[in-house]
């Protein structure tokens, strides 16, 4: 994709914009998030601190929400609050509620009560005891908990990209997919930087003296309402279909790039996790999504995949890829493995992944089940002849693939396996095996082509349209410049697509990527 | 001023105040004494409703505090607690000034009366901008008094007000209290532990034990008029001191009889309101020889020696008469 090596800064100069719109993005994120929930969380602390017998429940229930793993919760959200910066707002309030309520919990029972007492004996009412005593003096420690929630928000607010909310998780995580370091550092880098400031400045608001902090105290509000104006609805261009598509779509060649520069495509585009893209599809809140042909939420969903007819996509046939000292060290793996060559097609690995996203069967019972189907299957030996090491990315289709792997290898051989399923993307995975952490997983030959070796344009247009010319280029170029050797083919082709729910593309009429283009250009 | 009827008060069985009953005359001060647990404080507490009462009335100027708002009963009547309960996140002049800003005196007003408290306390206006913890805690304490006389209410409530002092700040306190003119002007029931205190400070002691009162009245009635043994005992190991301090000349002044002394010895004036302790002191003080006396109503005049004063004073007891 890039001529030469960019560096860090010349990437930052290139996307300035964009790197400008995601931090002010971030940090109106944050503090929207942070705003609201201040507005809970201090009268929740007040309300629990005069009412004990309410403390532990509350408490609980904010404790018990930071605990759900973010992407979950951004999953909950989307059936109720669709996609977009309302779920990611949701999403972050919760979990910046626990250090804001329970500090002010603590903040307010911790006042001396011989003061509080003198506060009502002198004639105070509830609210002046509260507002001229308990607020004052529970002050540094409240400023403590909404410190804590502000680094906290800080940190979550990138997985704010995952549902098409904008923020510095855009370049963290495409850059990520796309093995762009350059890109993860732009706004990880930032993001750090962020969340120090941030803490800084509420350090400093913290020590100020009390009489400063009572002025202090009433700035906050206006600061946090002017920093949350900060949060600009992620742009976008109305057309009459609205497209949701993934960080690494984005910037790849054969994603968004290829759609704009050879079909001049142009779609209002938001960007969001493949974790939640598929269902925020179905639930009509997007149109268009880039996904993989081979994904069962395809069929889970009522999907349909729109035929590319200028063949943009480069093939993806997956194989599994090997450290070569590792096919030495373990001489009877490389056999093991091709086990499978061949053996599972497009249609056969759908209704695989369908098993696992839909009917949420286990990877290991579907992986079990076609190898006994197809006479593959044999127990484990249980033998000690060495550890092999598989990984994983983050899907289905890939759990699927470690665990026949796993089978195969216990079944075939004397050696044990560990499983490091679940590595977050490419750029993971790879580093993983070069690093000598794992000894295989399972890749495909676009993402080695395009994310990992990253030709010039010329060499990727002229292999695109050709399967096995980019296997054998991907196979040889990995040895040469990796040690890794590509095994056999599976046998499927898990390219990107695009999609679109099958009722609306039979109703408009959509059946190529080229039909997108021409319902969106006409009146 | 204040009245007191069957007033009782429990913590699940514990019987903190006992069907209590007593009243306290206007410009009176009333000590509760007792030792720790025997109820003052929740008795205290009762009177501005920080604690509301299971049975029983108080009046307060022949209004029953319960038919009062809470906060409207408290902004009349001023509290004093043992560690002074000052808020650290105000200035001593915001301090003083919390009774005065709730009742919305305005600015000027509250200024005026800040610097005229801080004279009358002998704290230097220096102090107006510092905060309680810069202070000394004898400081605090006079500052706590400040706070609670600032709107200068008529009943003035002390919970062990000294409690917290080092003794040599407490006498000094105790003198700068008996000397205040603003106090002067107050009703005031006062808590405390102290016997020495109560016997200093209050024109009547309530002696409690168990949440009941024991006996009710002067000084010089529970020295000499004690009730039962538990009053006796309770005086027991301060009865000489407090006996010294509760009997003044006047009260001796029939048993004294006028002599002439010879001799270059000094002479000491003294009247007959001083009680025995200060003529005591004062004569130690200026080594004297004869002690020329005063009746300050009859403007009679009698001179005698500090050994016939303290046959007077032993004379006095054998007969247990007094006024
Ligand atoms: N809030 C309370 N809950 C339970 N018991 C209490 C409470 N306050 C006081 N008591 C009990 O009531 C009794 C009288 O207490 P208090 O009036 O504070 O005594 P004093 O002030 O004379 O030391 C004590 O036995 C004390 O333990
Ligand atoms: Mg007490």
């Amino acid at each position: 994709m890039n001529e030469h090596q960019q560096t860090l800064w010349e990437f930052m100069r290139q996307q300035s914009d964009k790197l400008a719109e995601q931090t002010l993005q971030h940090i109106g994120l944050t503090f929207i998030s942070l705003f609201i929930a201040v507005l809970i969380g201090l009268p929740l602390g007040i309300f629990i601190s005069r009412r004990k017998q309410f403390s532990a429940g509350i408490l609980g229930v904010a404790g018990v929400l930071q605990t759900i793993p973010s992407i979950a919760l951004l999953g909950f959200m989307i059936p109720v609050l669709g996609i977009g910066p309302k779920p990611a707002i949701t999403a972050l309030l919760l979990y910046a509620l626990l250090p804001i309520i329970r500090n002010t919990y603590t903040g307010i029972t911790g006042v001396d009560a011989a003061i509080k007492e003198a506060a009502v004996a002198m004639g105070m009412s509830k609210w002046q005891v509260l507002f001229k005593v308990e607020l004052p003096l529970a002050m540094p420690v409240i400023f403590a908990g909404i410190r804590t929630a502000t680094v906290i928000t800080v940190g979550v607010a990138t997985l704010a990209s995952y549902i098409a909310a904008g923020g510095l998780g855009e370049f963290i995580f495409g850059g990520i997919s796309l093995n762009n370091t350059n890109m993860i550092l732009a706004g990880a880098i930032p993001a750090a930087l962020l969340a120090i400031l941030f803490d800084f400045l509420l350090s400093r608001l913290q020590k100020l003296d009390s009489r400063k902090l009572k002025l202090a105290a009433f700035s906050l509000p206006v600061i946090l309402i002017l920093l949350s104006s900060f949060y600009l609805i992620p742009a976008t261009y109305a057309t009459k279909l609205k497209a949701g598509f993934t960080p690494e779509f984005m910037g790849r060649q054969d994603g968004n790039l290829g759609l704009q520069s050879k079909y001049g495509l142009h779609i209002n585009t938001v960007v969001i996790s493949d974790a939640v893209m598929y269902k925020a599809a179905y639930e009509k809140q997007l149109d268009v999504i880039s996904g993989y042909s081979t994904d069962g939420r395809l069929k889970a969903y009522g999907l349909v995949v729109l035929n590319d007819d200028k063949k943009i996509f480069p093939p993806y046939y997956a194989a599994p890829i090997v450290r070569e000292d590792a096919l030495v060290k373990y001489p009877e793996l490389e056999n093991t493995l091709n086990l499978l060559a061949g053996k599972i097609n497009d249609s056969v690995m759908t209704a695989l992944n369908y098993r696992t996203d839909y009917l949420h069967q286990t990877p290991e019972r579907v992986a079990k089940d076609f190898l006994i189907d197809h006479k593959l299957f044999k127990p484990a030996r249980n033998g000690n002849a060495g550890v092999i090491r598989i990984g994983s990315k983050i899907f289905g289709e890939q759990y699927i693939l470690a665990n026949m792997y796993s089978m195969l290898i216990k079944g075939y051989t004397d050696y044990d396996v560990s499983t490091k399923t679940g590595l977050g993307g490419t750029k993971i995975c790879f580093d993983a095996l070069t690093n000598n952490q794992i000894d295989f997983y399972p890749e495909y030959t676009g993402t080695g082509l395009l994310a990992i070796l990253q030709p010039q344009v010329k060499v990727v247009d002229s292999l695109t349209p050709n399967r096995d010319a980019t296997y054998q280029y991907v196979k040889d170029q990995f040895d040469k410049k990796y040690q890794v050797k590509w095994l056999k083919p599976i046998g499927f082709n898990n390219a990107y697509a695009l999609m679109m729910r099958a009722k609306q593309a039979e109703k408009l009429n959509i059946k190529t990527i080229s039909n997108l283009k021409r319902y969106l250009e006409s009146k | 001023m204040i009245k007191v009827q069957h007033l009782s008060k429990h913590f699940g069985s514990v019987k903190a105040v006992d069907d209590i009953s007593f009243e306290v005359q206007e410009h009176e001060n009333l000590i509760l004494l007792g030792t720790s647990g025997c109820g003052k404080t929740t008795t205290l507490k009762m009177i501005n409703r920080l604690i509301e009462a299971d049975g029983g009335k108080i009046f307060i100027n022949n209004k029953n505090v319960t038919e009062q708002l809470p906060e409207a009963l408290r902004l009349g009547i001023g509290y004093v607690l043992q560690n002074n309960g000052l808020f650290p996140h105000y200035t001593v002049a915001e301090n003083i000034a919390v009774v005065p800003q709730l009742l919305k005196w305005d600015k000027k007003k509250i200024e005026k009366r800040t610097t005229e408290l801080l004279e009358k306390l002998h704290l230097s206006a220096d102090y107006l901008k510092a905060y309680p913890n810069e202070l000394s805690g004898g400081q605090q304490q006079r500052i706590g008094l400040a706070r609670a006389l600032a709107a200068d209410p008529a009943v003035l409530l002390m919970d062990e007000p000294f409690g917290a002092l080092d003794n040599v700040t407490r006498s000094k306190i105790h003198a700068e209290f008996k000397a205040l003119d603003e106090l002067k002007r107050k009703t005031i029931i006062m808590v405390t532990h102290d016997v020495q205190e109560a016997f200093e400070l209050g024109d009547r002691i309530c002696l409690m034990d168990k949440g009941k009162i024991i006996q009710d009245g002067t000084p010089a009635e529970l020295l000499f008029k004690p009730q039962n043994d538990f009053v006796k005992e309770f005086l027991k190991e301060q009865r000489l001191l407090l006996k010294f301090k509760t009997i003044t000349v006047k009260s001796l002044w029939h048993l004294l009889s006028n002599e002439e002394i010879k001799g270059l010895g000094p002479g000491i004036l003294v009247n007959d309101k001083d009680d025995l302790w200060t003529v005591l002191e004062r004569s130690t003080f200026f080594n004297a020889e004869r002690l020329n006396m005063m009746n300050l109503e009859n403007k009679e005049m009698k001179t005698v020696s500090f050994e016939s004063l303290m046959s007077a004073f032993y004379q006095y007891q054998k007969g247990d008469s007094h006024e």
